[in-house]
């Protein structure tokens, strides 16, 4: 999908190494990020957890994003073998749980006991809300790769932009595999 | 008119102003439907600067040709190809590496010259003590003004200016990785700097550039939120920068350009992108949860709220003094480079300099603490931290080692960026053995927040990577424009600003150690005399970039024209025309050797014409010395 002036010839294997090669560096950068908020945490409370957390909450909420990341598997897998139909199918089935996901977020932000200005409300809101914003922009760009497999532009031999939809939305699932724990877990 | 309207820049400030319309009507809407008659009002200047700066970015990266050449493919549409040409390639979306290279050169260097003229200012108001000049506020407004935009000075030129043009060509690529990205980088710096200078002009920010809390967290200036959205927008810069230089020294080599045949610049650029592409993320956290506690009411550095004013230093410093090698890894590199090209012989212990610089990077993560021995933290830290800070010395050292051995009996042609590496590597040394007395805790204990470490980062910063800045600037100066600067005026650029430099920087270590508090505006009278000496000598030091703009702007319009390769180097980036053709090179070269032949008579970096690559030893004696 690239036209730029200077793209430089490569063949699209090697172009693909190298956005992807690009994307994991952005993995890594953000996971500095993630990192140092999560450090806040176990600095700023130690492992206290308020005792009224709404645990049942929270399991739900990371089951369904940990099953989002098999839908999306399958949408860029139906994609590569040419099934745009069951791929478009399975986009939207992504964005469903990740709207889902961002809704339970609200909730719990609606029922929480404590406040922003207390310390494990300070990590709770402000780590939460960091990765619900990641969740919203890969809903953002889910909708885009709908939008580019519903016009046909996806084929099996070029698809890099589901391609990094995709390892994007992994991304942002694996960060909650320790983000959950850290303000669930760990009283 | 209309033909200025459509201008990249105006479109860009255009969709700029707009966006901010929007963001912070869109802030004032949600307040008062949500806070209502009685929650007061729709404005709020923290956070609707917070929504509102991120809207305007997003339409001035818009404006500048974002949405026309890259933004529309996202959705599906077509992108017109970048078509400028002359000098309007410079104002424009340019992918083209070494456009960008120049565009960052130009308006980093602006933004230096803007920083010292502010500096000279606050030289003025320490010239005596009392307060002449300036008040308490505005000399810290001067003071961080000066203080951020040299850090981003330091960060940016070398990397984002020299790399992104020289880079590439050393290794025999079209361009860099990804161009697009690369133009939208360097777009993001404008509003870098207009959000700076906006923000002295709102009245400033207290806090330096570290923006410590609690006083970052309680000074009700406005300047500080914006100092905040500045820093933030620069990491990304610093970010995707440093990602684009990766992944195209991993995939962008020509064909036998092996890691052992990396010319050590490269390797510069390419160490510093590991730290700056990793680490820049944690200042931008530091600054994101300042934002938090101002805007969202968090308390990460409440101490009421159960947060800590230290959690922030562990976290800005963790980004911090990595940064230090983020700036001065390309300058080992370039030294090196020069150093080998301009003493007519190969990088001495080429693999050991290699070496030096990752167990630099390996190391520069885990002695942050070392800033912090007098801020409370905890004591068991002290020890670790002040062992892991020295043996950075080790890996320094190997580089030293390099660079003296290279010059060792070489034939150096002492011209204008020779004298600089040479400059360079008296003041690093001197800026390296003071650090050893600040990392020793008891020293430090003492020294800390003295103008003993003003003098220190200075050597290091100044004497360093600024040195290192001007050897690049005259070195690169004819490929870049194809013009040949003065060798008589940069001589006494040279001349001026070493001296100037070290009767500046040389008494802040002595007025340190006999207790002068450095970021203060007022000082007893018994530190009178030193003052007002290192203030004369700051202005000579000032003058001394006179002949520097003088010359280079003078040669750039009408100075001799420049061969393809006037010192007679081996590296490719001096085996094309200057300035070199559109896509670099008419073919893509082979790489038959190691970078720094000089000697060696059947050695050859690119196969060519004995006297170019590998010229034999003394082949450019006709210089200078
Ligand atoms: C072996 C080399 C070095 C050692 C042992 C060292 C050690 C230190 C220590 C312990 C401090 C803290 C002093 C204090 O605040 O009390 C310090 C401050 C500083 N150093 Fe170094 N340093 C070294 C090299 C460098 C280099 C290479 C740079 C930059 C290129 C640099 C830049 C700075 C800066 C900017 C500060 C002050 C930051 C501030 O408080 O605003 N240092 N150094
Ligand atoms: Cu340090």
């Amino acid at each position: 999908m690239s036209a730029a002036a200077h793209a430089v010839a490569h063949s699209p294997e090697k172009r693909l190494r190298i956005s992807r090669l690009g994307l994991w560096l952005f993995f890594l950068s953000e996971s500095c990020l993630f990192g140092a908020f999560a450090a806040a945490r176990f600095y700023m409370n130690g492992t206290y957890v308020p005792d009224d957390l709404n645990q049942i909450l929270g399991l739900v909420l990371t089951s369904i994003l940990l099953v989002s990341s098999l839908t999306a598997y399958r949408a860029e897998t139906a994609i590569a073998h040419g099934n745009v139909a069951h791929g478009k199918l399975m986009i939207l089935a992504t964005m469903l749980l990740g709207l889902i996901f961002l809704g339970g977020v609200i909730t719990e932000w609606s029922i929480a006991h404590f406040e922003p200005s207390e310390g494990y409300g300070t990590s709770f809101f402000s780590m939460t809300g960091l990765h619900a914003s990641h969740v919203a922009t890969g809903i953002l760009f889910l909708g885009l790769a709908y939008m580019f497999a519903a016009r046909g532009k996806y084929t099996p031999a070029s698809h890099w932009g589901m391609t990094g939809v995709v390892m994007y939305w992994h991304f942002v699932d694996v960060v909650w595999v320790f983000f959950y724990p850290a303000l669930y877990l760990t009283g | 008119m209309p033909a200025i309207a459509r201008a990249p820049i105006v479109q860009g400030l255009i969709f700029g102003i707009v966006g901010f319309l929007i963001g912070i009507a869109g802030t004032g809407l949600v307040r008062v439907a949500f806070l209502g008659r009685d929650g007061g009002d729709w404005w709020s200047t923290d956070l609707s600067w917070t929504i509102g700066y991120p809207v305007a970015l997003v339409g001035w990266l818009i404006g500048v040709g974002g949405w026309r050449y890259w933004g529309r493919e996202w959705f599906g549409g077509e992108v017109d190809q970048y078509e400028m040409k002359g000098w309007q390639r410079y104002f424009g979306f340019s992918p083209d590496h070494k456009v960008i290279g120049i565009q960052y050169v130009v308006t980093f260097t602006l933004l230096f010259l803007l920083s010292g003229l502010t500096v000279m200012l606050v030289r003025y108001e320490l010239a005596q003590s009392g307060l002449q000049l300036f008040n308490n506020d505005t000399y810290n407004a001067a003071m961080s003004f000066h203080g951020i935009t040299m850090v981003a000075v330091a960060v940016a030129i070398l990397a984002g200016g020299f790399g992104n043009y020289v880079l590439p060509l050393q290794i025999g690529a079209q361009d860099m990785a990804f161009p697009r990205l690369n133009a939208l980088t360097f777009w993001l710096v404008p509003p870098v700097a207009i959000l700076l200078v906006t923000a002295v002009l709102m009245g400033g920010w207290e806090t330096g550039w570290s923006a410590y809390p609690p006083l970052a967290n309680l000074q009700t200036k406005p300047g500080q939120v914006l100092f905040n959205l500045a820093v933030i927008t620069f990491g990304l810069v610093s970010i995707l920068g440093a990602i684009n230089f990766l992944v195209t020294v991993i995939y962008e080599r020509a064909p036998g350009m092996t890691w052992g045949r990396l010319p050590i610049f490269t390797w510069g650029i390419f160490a510093a992108s590991l730290i700056a592409f990793f680490f820049t993320q944690a200042f931008a956290a530091g600054l994101a949860m300042i934002l938090f506690d101002r805007v969202l009411g968090t308390s990460f550095f409440n101490a009421s709220g159960g947060g800590s004013a230290i959690l922030y230093q562990h976290v800005f410093w963790f980004y911090s003094h990595p940064a230090v090698y983020v700036m001065v890894l390309p300058a080992f590199g370039l030294i090196l480079e020069i150093l080998s090209h301009l003493s007519r012989k190969p990088l001495f212990a080429y693999r050991w300099a290699v070496g030096g610089m990752i167990g630099i990077v390996a190391l520069s993560g885990v002695v942050w603490a070392h800033h912090m021995f007098t801020s409370g933290m905890q004591d068991y830290l002290h020890a670790p931290f002040l062992v892991l800070t020295e043996l950075i010395s080790i890996p320094t050292g190997l580089i030293f080692l390099a660079a003296i051995g290279t010059i060792w009996a070489g034939r150096l042609w002492v011209n204008v960026p020779m004298l600089f590496a040479l400059g360079f590597l008296f003041n690093f040394l001197m800026g390296g053995i003071t650090g050893i007395y600040l990392a020793d805790v008891p020293t430090d204990l003492f020294l800390h927040d003295t103008y003993f470490v003003v003098a220190h980062f200075h050597y290091t910063i100044m004497g360093g990577e600024i040195f290192a800045l001007m050897a690049a600037t005259y070195f690169w100066f004819p490929k870049m424009t194809g013009r040949m600067y003065s060798e008589r005026l940069g001589q006494l650029h040279f001349w001026m600003m070493f001296i100037g430099f070290q009767l500046v920087f040389l008494p802040m270590f002595d007025v340190g150690i006999k207790g002068m508090n450095r970021r203060v505006a007022d000082f007893p009278s018994a530190y009178d005399d030193f003052n007002l000496f290192i203030t004369l000598s700051a202005f000579f030091l000032g003058a001394s970039f006179i002949p520097f703009t003088w010359n280079l702007v003078v040669s750039w319009i009408r100075g001799p024209k420049a061969e393809a390769n006037p010192y007679r180097a081996s590296t490719l980036e001096w085996q094309v025309s200057s300035p070199p053709p559109e896509h670099n090179f008419p073919e893509i070269p082979e790489v038959v050797g190691p970078p720094y032949p000089y000697g060696q008579p059947d050695v050859r970096h690119v196969p060519g014409p004995a006297g170019a690559a590998g010229a034999p030893a003394g082949g450019g004696g006709g210089g200078g010395g």
